[in-house]
């Protein structure tokens, strides 16, 4: 029988010829993601069992990215417990601010995620990196602690949905459109347990950046990862990124076998938004647009990427941001920070009357640095709009795309960016 | 394992933001955090749950982030085990790693009530809701994650298999 990508990437990494959906493996790791958040529950998981060596201190990748630069005492005792820790056991890829960046905009930038790689996070937006081919999955701290002492973890094989694409974006339209449609379409939990697989004669309209954004919300969908065909647009960035190790791209069978095909012609998507208070909430912005906003947000490792500050700025350019919303912008990681100065994308941002922020998941989940008070709304290019997400139990977030946030920031009403 | 008490009951889609809000996420001690438990959908449950108490939710339990925080709050509650029509995967996995035990049953999910009066017992699979009278099977854990869970979570295992 047939295997989906997936399926082949497991398979290689249990040294198995074959796997069905439904078996379980233990299979090799090639990376894993801790956080401040989740790493510090590890370690601490580590040391209860007296667990004092890691598998290779080349393959792991620590990152203090949620509450940082650190905004109290607790937060920054966490962020010292992964400082310890990855010094003790002489951690090659551990970020410290000033080199650091939102975890899934950093790990592929550093050239860490290949196809046909597997890795675990204990993160659950790790299923940014299939936007590379590569099977990657969230995970919790205990299977982040026994990655980090043994190399291996256990899966259970997925089933998957295939999603062929044809046709191209409209203007304004870009990956965060179509992981909210397909959200909208097969709801949150419409891909439990499956895997995501995407490809078709549209994927070559698909930039890089915009499938990092559709791999990251695969788990909105329940997903247990989200995985792109590799194709010339991949291997371009692969080999930009990706120094001094080998990989292999996996193709799915022919006769692989799916749950579900769901054929999706870009050119028929329309600029999409989540309303509160789940991903799955999905409607045209043409049919929802006028809500009045006290905030917006653009940035994230959903949509903090330069194709999406681009967009954003392009949009924002020579314009005032409405009086009594406040702007927040959060690049994803000090490259794109450099990289936005160098393009005059910050300038027009400050000139708009938005702030910058460093980069930081910060507000995407209620952190620091942008909070909501009762009854407030924020639009949002952040991942989740769950109840209390982003502050108070009596706040909403709106899901959205950099454009109609950036559209949404001029005029303070949720706004479709074709019709500024 | 056999388990008996009341029950606290949720819908569908409860999310790992309600289970623990992220705004806490910067303590890392459980006792501590699970005061904060459920508190944005159900501000009783902290206040009254007691040990033994089971939780039952409806689909896609545990939703959201992989944060292994969610299970072990309720753990750290007192709640014994968890019943759904369906979990999140990352929810699952961090519940058994944790020792925890969770039961995916969608006829009993859909049939217990608030405050109603359930046993569990897991050696001969099966649920029983005093309250309604009626009884329903479990599908046995497989026997890789039977292992985990009778080993008391992952790491233990993983040490018993050294």
């Amino acid at each position: 029988m047939g295997m989906t990508m997936t399926q082949k990437i497991l398979a290689a990494h249990a040294g198995l010829d074959s796997v069905v959906a439904g078996q379980l493996i233990e299979a090799n790791l090639d990376l894993v993601l801790g956080n401040d958040v989740t790493a510090p529950v590890a370690i601490n998981e580590m040391d209860k069992i007296g667990a004092d060596k890691v598998f290779n201190k080349d393959k792991i990748m620590l990152v203090s990215d949620h509450f940082t630069p650190n905004k109290d005492i607790k937060s920054a005792q966490n962020a010292k417990q992964i400082r310890v820790f990855a010094n003790k056991h002489d951690i090659t890829n551990y970020f410290e601010l000033g080199e650091m960046g939102i975890e899934h905009c950093l790990l592929p930038e550093k050239g860490l995620c290949a196809p046909g790689e597997l890795i675990i996070g204990a993160d659950s937006h790790t299923c940014t990196y299939g936007a590379v081919g590569a099977f990657s999955t969230g995970v919790g701290s205990t299977d982040m602690a026994a990655g980090m002492m043994t190399g291996k973890g256990w899966f259970k094989v997925p089933e998957a949905i295939r999603f062929n694409l044809t046709g191209k974006f409209n203007k304004y339209v870009s990956g965060k459109d179509l992981i909210l449609y397909i959200i909208g379409l097969i709801g949150v939990d419409g891909a439990l347990y499956c895997s995501m697989e995407f490809g078709g004669e549209g994927l070559k309209n698909v930039s890089m950046d915009s499938r990092f954004t559709v791999a990251n919300m695969a788990i909105e969908a329940g997903a247990k990862n989200g995985i792109f065909e590799v194709d010339d647009i991949t291997l371009a960035y692969v080999n930009d990124h990706v120094k001094n190790r080998e990989w292999t791209a996996y193709t799915p069978d022919a006769d692989a076998v799916y749950k579900r095909v769901i054929d999706i012609d870009l050119s028929k998507l329309e600029s999409t938004v989540a309303m509160p208070h789940l991903p799955e909430n999905a409607k045209p912005v043409s049919e929802v647009a006028g809500i009045k906003v006290d905030q917006v947000v653009i940035g994230s490792c959903t949509n903090g990427r330069m194709e999406d500050l681009r967009e954003a700025a392009d949009i924002m350019r020579g314009k005032k941001v409405a009086k009594g919303v406040r702007v927040i912008v959060l690049p994803g990681t000090q490259k794109i920070v450099m990289e936005c100065i160098q393009e005059g994308i910050f300038q027009t941002f400050i000139e708009c009357g938005a702030v910058v922020s460093t980069p930081t998941c910060g507000p995407c989940l209620g952190g620091h640095m942008g909070v909501l008070a009762d009854g407030e709304l924020a639009v949002s290019t952040t991942n989740r709009n769950f109840v209390g997400r982003m502050g108070h139990v009596d706040s909403k977030v709106i899901l959205a795309s950099p454009a109609v946030a950036a559209a949404t920031a001029i005029t303070g009403v949720l706004t479709d960016p074709n019709k500024l | 394992m056999n388990f008996r008490s009341k029950v606290y009951k949720y819908g569908d889609n409860v999310d790992t933001d309600v289970i623990i809000p992220a705004r806490y996420l910067n303590i890392t001690n459980m006792k501590e955090l699970s005061a904060h438990c459920m508190e944005d959908i159900d501000k009783e449950f902290i206040k009254t749950v007691k040990p033994g108490d089971i939780m039952v939710g409806e689909e896609n339990f545990g939703c959201g982030s992989s944060r292994e925080h969610a299970p072990a709050v309720i753990k750290e509650s007192g709640v014994s085990c968890i019943i759904a029509c369906t979990f999140a995967r990352i929810f699952y996995r961090n519940a058994l790693n944790i020792g925890l035990p969770i039961i995916e049953c969608p006829e009993a999910a859909k049939n217990i009530k608030s405050g109603d009066d359930v046993e569990i017992d897991l050696t001969k699979g099966v649920i029983i809701n005093h309250t309604s009278g009626q009884t329903f099977d479990i599908q046995p854990f497989p026997e890789f994650i039977q292992n985990i869970v009778n080993a008391g979570g992952l790491l233990s295992y993983i040490q018993k298999q050294d």
